[in-house]
């Protein structure tokens, strides 16, 4: 097979985008460049040519790369991948793992094919580390700002802690809104009030 | 009544408005819908989403629809314009240092005044002027060069390029733009953020152009037209809540505290109050009609609008005319809209064409109920656009 291909990926996030290159570097693709952001979209096409760019589905900077592509004077003008929808499946699955890719200077679907599935599969499996990642950060904040406006309630009621929980929580519950919520409104109050 | 749950995509700007009012203040759910809002990092996402079902319904540039009809940019797909959401509402903003060599040629900024700020920008652009525009099928881009086609400047000097909004102060401040033209409150945070300079807003350029409409997948509108009229219902409702003075503050308040915005009070609060502020430590300018919601039926969507942008699109691809426009006045659906609004009594303009720009100031046209003011809606250099269209109901 034809492994011969250059590929262009658009990720801003570093660790990201070495994900992405390990996986199309072990699937047999060398040749993979990567640029951070869309400033340097032109330039980069003009001087790499690649035949293939993968970028996120919510990267804002698909908007210039959608631009390039109308550019009827272009040498390279990437293409949607989505345009052909012949292969639905695919399609879908892209769609669902959260990648779009386009194709320059009318490459054949069967060179395309594999590096997609490539990197499907590697978007997916970041896409599930980094939700995994987002709600054990969060939840990390979350309980951090609890334990500050329990503090502030037991010093202030002069109250132990269990019951300055409990008091978040019966409020969180009277008002119908999350324990977080109140917890963070209190402690919002309290540093105006300093 | 039975709700049926409904997802509509649209993108974090001021004149997502009346979707949020239409969600917050149960609109929608007085018509029956669960109103799902599902934000998009781009208009390419947006419109990938509402092509694919996804979404059933999306906030987009008013001509999205027709260039997805006419096959053109990444995905075509028959989508139709069921309303105009906003007209108006985009602003022109200049680089701090292009806006210093302006002044030099003795300009002074009016903030309404497309004429003589083109004339200051031919003397002092660069030899190569870059501009932003958040989309290429955008109003922003047809009404930048519908000015700039007017003004001395050689074309191929002016590039136009397209950065999305959120970055678009950054682009200014590392000198990637000397001007860009975007939604609010994107104008707003490049003044403050990058020391830009509002020259224009893009009501001056043409006083009624519709920025964005509420797009829908053709085969699904036809598969669903009780739906359709639900939403059109809802929104209409909410555009003309929002269109009423007293009900700004609460306004703002609303679409600040609601996370589908995710902006602060003061980045929303120029495009509602028309108080814009073009320069950094300067007081604020007026902008009549900055931005509309319901005012003067400006959620109807009128095929000759449609038509306008089809002779645009037609001129960047080098379309046939007749055929973008025909293509282009099917995807205004007046017919929906009419069947939606005309159960509860809205007023129905008698045509569902006008001839565009002809009308310099508020005019009384023939209506179903004889009560429609339509206007102004003036092009800057006095150009008018008719196309001739059927003037009776469709």
């Amino acid at each position: 097979m034809h492994r011969d291909l250059k590929i262009l990926v658009v990720e801003l996030d570093q660790s990201k985008a070495l994900e992405i290159i390990d996986a199309l570097n072990d699937g047999g693709w060398h040749d993979v460049t990567v640029i951070g952001s869309a400033d340097a979209l032109e330039s980069t096409l003009t001087q790499q040519d690649p035949d293939i760019i993968l970028i996120d589905l919510a990267n804002p900077d698909r908007d210039t790369l959608e631009h390039l592509s109308l550019v009827s004077n272009a040498r390279t003008r990437p293409v949607a991948m989505f345009v052909d929808q012949t292969d639905a499946l695919m399609t879908q699955a892209a769609i669902s793992a959260g990648l779009s890719a386009y194709v320059v200077n009318g490459l054949r679907k069967d060179r395309i094919k594999p590096v997609l599935e490539t990197a499907i599969a590697r978007f997916r499996m970041i896409a599930k580390m980094q939700s995994e990642l987002d709600a054990a950060k969060q939840a990390l904040l979350d309980r951090k700002t609890i334990d500050r406006a329990k503090g502030l309630l037991m010093r202030a009621r002069e109250i132990p802690e269990e019951e300055a929980y409990n008091l978040l929580r019966k409020t969180a519950m009277d008002q119908g809104r999350k324990v977080i919520d109140v917890a963070a409104a209190l402690v919002t109050a309290a540093e105006l009030l300093q | 009544m039975n709700t049926t749950r409904i997802h509509c995509g649209y993108l974090p700007l001021v004149d997502c408005a009346p979707l949020i009012i239409a969600k917050e203040l149960s609109f929608a759910a007085q018509e029956g819908i669960d109103l799902t809002l599902a934000k998009q990092p781009s208009w390419s996402a947006l419109r990938d989403m509402l092509a694919f079902g996804e979404i059933e319904f999306a906030h987009i540039l008013s001509p999205m629809p027709v260039a997805m009809s006419l096959g053109l940019g990444g995905m075509p797909s028959h989508i139709d314009a069921l309303m105009v959401l906003s007209v108006n509402g985009t602003v022109i903003g200049v680089s701090a240092e292009l806006d210093r060599k302006m002044r030099d040629t003795g300009w002074r900024n009016s903030f309404c005044d497309p004429q003589s700020t083109s004339t200051a920008l031919f003397e002092a652009a660069p030899r190569r002027l870059r501009i932003g525009v958040p989309f290429p099928f955008s109003m922003h881009r047809m009404l930048l060069e519908t000015w700039l086609s007017q003004s001395p400047i050689d074309p191929d000097q002016v590039e136009i390029v397209t950065v999305p909004p959120p970055q678009m102060a950054q682009a200014v401040r590392n000198g990637a733009l000397d001007m860009f033209c975007v939604g609010e409150p994107w104008g707003s945070v490049a003044v403050q953020q990058s020391n830009a300079i509002l020259v224009l807003p893009g009501s001056s350029i043409w006083e009624f152009a519709p920025e964005k409409v509420l797009g829908a997948r053709r085969d699904w509108v036809t598969q669903n037209p009780s739906r359709c009229h639900a939403m059109i219902r809802a929104v209409y409702k909410a555009a003309h809540w929002l269109d009423q003075p007293e009900n700004i503050p609460l306004a703002v308040e609303i679409l600040a505290r609601s996370q589908h915005l995710d902006l602060p009070d003061h980045a929303i609060d120029p495009a509602l109050t028309q108080q814009i502020v073009t320069k950094l430590e300067e007081r604020p300018m007026h902008a009549d009609r900055f931005l509309g919601f319901h005012k003067g039926a400006a959620n109807f969507p009128w095929r000759s609008q449609a038509a306008w942008i089809a002779d645009v699109l037609a001129g960047w691809h080098d379309l046939d005319r007749d055929h973008a426009r025909s293509a282009a006045r099917d995807c205004f659906r007046t017919d929906i809209y009419r069947e939606a609004l005309t159960l509860i009594g809205v007023d129905m303009p008698g045509a569902s064409e006008k001839v565009e720009g002809s009308m310099s100031v508020p005019t009384a046209v023939a209506s179903s109920k004889g009560e429609m003011i339509l206007g102004p809606d003036r092009f800057f250099n006095g150009a008018v656009f008719d196309f001739g269209g059927s003037k009776q109901p469709k």
